[in-house]
């Protein structure tokens, strides 16, 4: 044993450690900015094999962490210096924590002796970051470095996963350490597994069977845990329509019989409606948020809930439940499926609320009202689809846009769209589309993006260009922060206060050939059928710039406060 | 509901924080906390108590639970528990009266008498918070120039659970 241990024994700078113990992670790519504090670390990208990716700001290097790590399930890194760079990165670690999303944030810090002296470029980041992190470190010796990667790798990607930052002095990095790389550790407080709930399964099944209603209502819990192929067979099992909240799209797929796609403030007409008649629900990897659910205690009444969640602290946080199943919501369905088979329970679909179902959905897929304009939110994002081969991945920025995605664009191949959809944080979807590239270089990725929050992180064209990074980047241009506007005409009997971005300010097209990015205008349906096209077939970042009517409504709509039967649609 | 909370923590710097921040950012409600070292070195005991409907103190004790740091959460059953807070009492003397009265209160509540001088008089009282209030309550009478208290130590009596 001591001569195993000494074998894995060497001595070496903390900063030298951080790099090994991030290759022993298998990470090929970083993303970041230097800066005085954490120079020793970026000395070492010259003498190992991981990639560093620059970015032009550390938010957008964050959410490239975030979108890498969402699509391919493993923490992505990213690395900032301290002060500013630290505190640049906290909306990007709040935005991962507020999506469960896996991610490992590196910051360089001031030496150890200087730490509470207000020294330069000083920050209490551990203090700041504390609430929107899963778990923070801050090595004080080298030795600990190895220690600490290998148990934030765990952390941020085992049970509900989560940001977590490690926070290292200067010092320590370059101090120098006899390392060891453990392979085992022990974390006492930490349990992210619980055993499969046999028995609350089965109660679920038999509330399922039970009911004259039934509506499955799939979180974003249901595509962290990949629990795609569990879900479906689930559904066609107990012939139960799926509804998902915003964060799950896509966790079924959208032109499945029983998809009726997202509930929630902006959700389809058709989900909001079977939910509010539904009698049991059973809710996958949700935390029944207030966007999704709206006020929701008329329903809880005469509701019979099964709540599935790998977090116990999510079982009756937001809801009262009848049945809780807590664990890993992929092991929990597989059981469930195994024990419907060896029942031999398969219904089929000739009921009264299957019928009522087809029903709702069909009249609402024709006659819901939608934007008279060639250019209407509506037959844009369709045409994308149209154009866009299933298994492509979709980001979206936050605003009508975001809402319009969620509405209009269907999601075929499950787990392919991914949102802010917590935090709500403009200028996340287009550097999470880089992450999201670098995880599957072989896919397309497009940003479905407004006008507004594009030019919060449009900087990160540079790292999309010199880094060889091509993403589509899908400007829905309303020329206003058109989500706000919706607001204030909506509340606010008009009055427009600071939502107008003027006209091409910038211009999008001549910013993106600035960069050295393809710029494309499209204001016709035929335009953008080319441009798509186009965008597809190349392979530099492409910004498809497309004018649309500044006064188009996100509708149904779902007050703040209200209830989801008291959705407001087109008239 | 008043609820005590016992949580076994990782003796490390930052996780009184950590625990005192969560009830801040999760809108809940810290009456009172006390923290010490354990036998085993590597952990401290804190207890916390705190008001709030059921569902809130579930919840609570979920957070807490959900923490990395703690590595036990309880909420303990005060009809099978032992709880005592330590507090510290300065009360004014007006007259010789004073003196004799303030004497057999902190008698009557097993307080014991410190520091008495021709105007204060100091009584340290270990007892329940509830006690501690009631002898405070009395004492008021006389002018209360300071208190200090520790807030609660509990432990489960043995058997219960
Ligand atoms: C960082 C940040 N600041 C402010 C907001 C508030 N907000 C929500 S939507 C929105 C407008 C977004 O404008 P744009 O990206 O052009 O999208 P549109 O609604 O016009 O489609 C704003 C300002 C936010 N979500 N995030
Ligand atoms: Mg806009």
């Amino acid at each position: 044993m001591a001569t195993d241990l000494e074998n894995k024994m060497e001595t070496m700078s903390g900063a030298k450690a951080l790099m090994k113990a991030l290759e022993k992670e298998g990470v090929k790519e970083v993303f970041g900015l230097p800066g005085g504090a954490n120079l020793p670390m970026y000395d070492e990208f010259a003498r190992c094999d991981i990639r560093h990716i620059l970015t032009r700001h550390e938010q957008s290097a964050a959410h490239m962490a975030d979108g890498f790590g969402r699509v391919s399930r493993k923490p992505g890194v990213c690395f900032a210096t301290s002060g500013p760079g630290a505190t640049n990165i906290l909306t990007g670690i709040a935005t991962a924590q507020a999506d469960s999303a896996p991610m490992v944030a590196v910051t360089g810090q001031v030496p150890v002796a200087m730490i509470g002296r207000d020294a330069f470029q000083e920050s209490d980041i551990i203090g700041m970051a504390n609430p929107v992190v899963k778990y923070a470190f801050q090595p004080r010796d080298a030795k600990e470095v190895p220690e600490a990667v290998r148990k934030g790798f765990f952390i941020a990607e085992t049970g509900r996963p989560g940001p977590v930052l490690i926070d290292i002095p200067k010092d320590v990095q370059t101090n120098q350490a006899e390392m060891v790389f453990p392979d085992e550790f022990k974390i006492r407080g930490y349990h992210p597994w619980a055993d499969p709930d046999m028995v609350n399964v089965e109660k679920a099944i038999t509330m399922l069977l039970g009911a004259e209603k039934p509506v499955i209502l799939a979180g974003g819990g249901t595509i962290i845990s990949s629990a795609f192929a569990e879900l479906q067979t689930l559904a066609e099992l107990l012939m139960i329509p799926v509804v998902t909240t915003f964060k799950g799209k896509g966790s079924f797929p959208e032109n499945h019989p029983l998809s009726l796609g997202p509930i929630g403030m902006h959700g389809h007409a058709e989900a909001n409606k079977i939910m509010t008649e539904a009698d049991c629900v059973l809710a996958i990897g949700t935390r029944f948020s207030d966007r999704s659910v709206g006020t929701f205690e008329e329903f809880e009444k005469r509701l019979k809930i099964i709540h599935m969640d790998v977090d116990p602290a999510e079982i009756g946080k937001n809801q009262t439940t009848s049945v809780a199943v807590v664990g890993d919501v992929r092991a929990s369905l597989r059981i469930m499926v195994k024990m419907l088979m060896q029942k031999a329970i398969k219904q089929t679909d000739e009921n009264k609320w299957l019928q009522h179902v087809k029903e709702t959905k069909e009249y609402w897929r024709e006659n819901l009202k939608l934007h008279p304009g060639e250019m209407g939110a509506a037959k844009i994002l369709r045409k994308l689809r149209e154009l866009l081969p299933h298994q492509s991945i979709i980001t979206t920025e936050v605003g009508q846009h975001q809402m319009w995605a969620s509405l209009f664009f269907d999601v075929i191949q499950p787990g392919t769209f991914f949102s802010s959809t917590g935090l709500g944080t403009m200028g996340w979807g287009f550097p999470a589309a880089i992450g999201a590239k670098v995880a599957k270089p072989d896919v397309h990725v497009v940003d479905i993006a407004g006008d507004g929050s594009f030019a919060m992180t449009e900087n990160s064209l540079a790292t999309a260009v010199l880094e060889d990074i091509p993403v589509i980047v899908f400007v829905m241009n309303n020329f206003t922060l058109g989500m706000v506007a919706q607001w204030q005409r909506t509340f606010y009997e008009r009055r427009m206060i600071g939502v107008d971005q003027g006209k091409y300010c910038p211009d999008y097209v001549k910013l993106a050939e600035s960069y050295g990015a393809q710029g494309l205008r499209a204001q016709s349906m035929d335009e953008l059928d080319k441009a798509i096209k186009t965008a597809l077939s190349s392979n530099v970042a492409t910004v498809i710039d497309i004018p649309i009517d500044p006064e188009e409504d996100v509708l149904p709509f779902v007050a703040p406060g209200t209830s989801l039967k008291d959705m407001v649609l087109p008239s | 509901m008043w609820a005590i909370l016992s949580i076994l923590v990782e003796n490390k710097p930052g996780i009184l924080f950590k625990v005192t921040h969560l009830f801040r950012s999760r809108n809940f409600n810290i009456d009172s906390i006390s923290v010490g070292v354990t036998e085993n070195p590597e952990y401290s005991r804190m207890t916390i108590t705190t008001y709030g409907d059921e569902k809130q103190v579930t919840q609570i004790v979920k957070q807490l639970d959900k923490m990395i740091d703690t590595v036990e959460v309880k909420q303990l059953d005060e009809h099978k528990t032992v709880y005592r807070e330590l507090s510290i009492f300065k009360i004014k003397v007006s007259n010789a009266n004073d003196s004799m009265e303030i004497n057999k209160l902190a008698n009557a509540y097993g307080g014991k008498v410190h520091d008495v001088k021709k105007d204060s008089i100091m009584v340290e009282l270990t007892a329940t918070p509830d006690q501690i209030t009631a002898f405070e309550e009395l004492a008021l009478q006389f002018g209360i120039i300071d208190v200090a208290r520790t807030g609660v130590a509990a432990l489960q009596r043995s058997g219960a659970s």
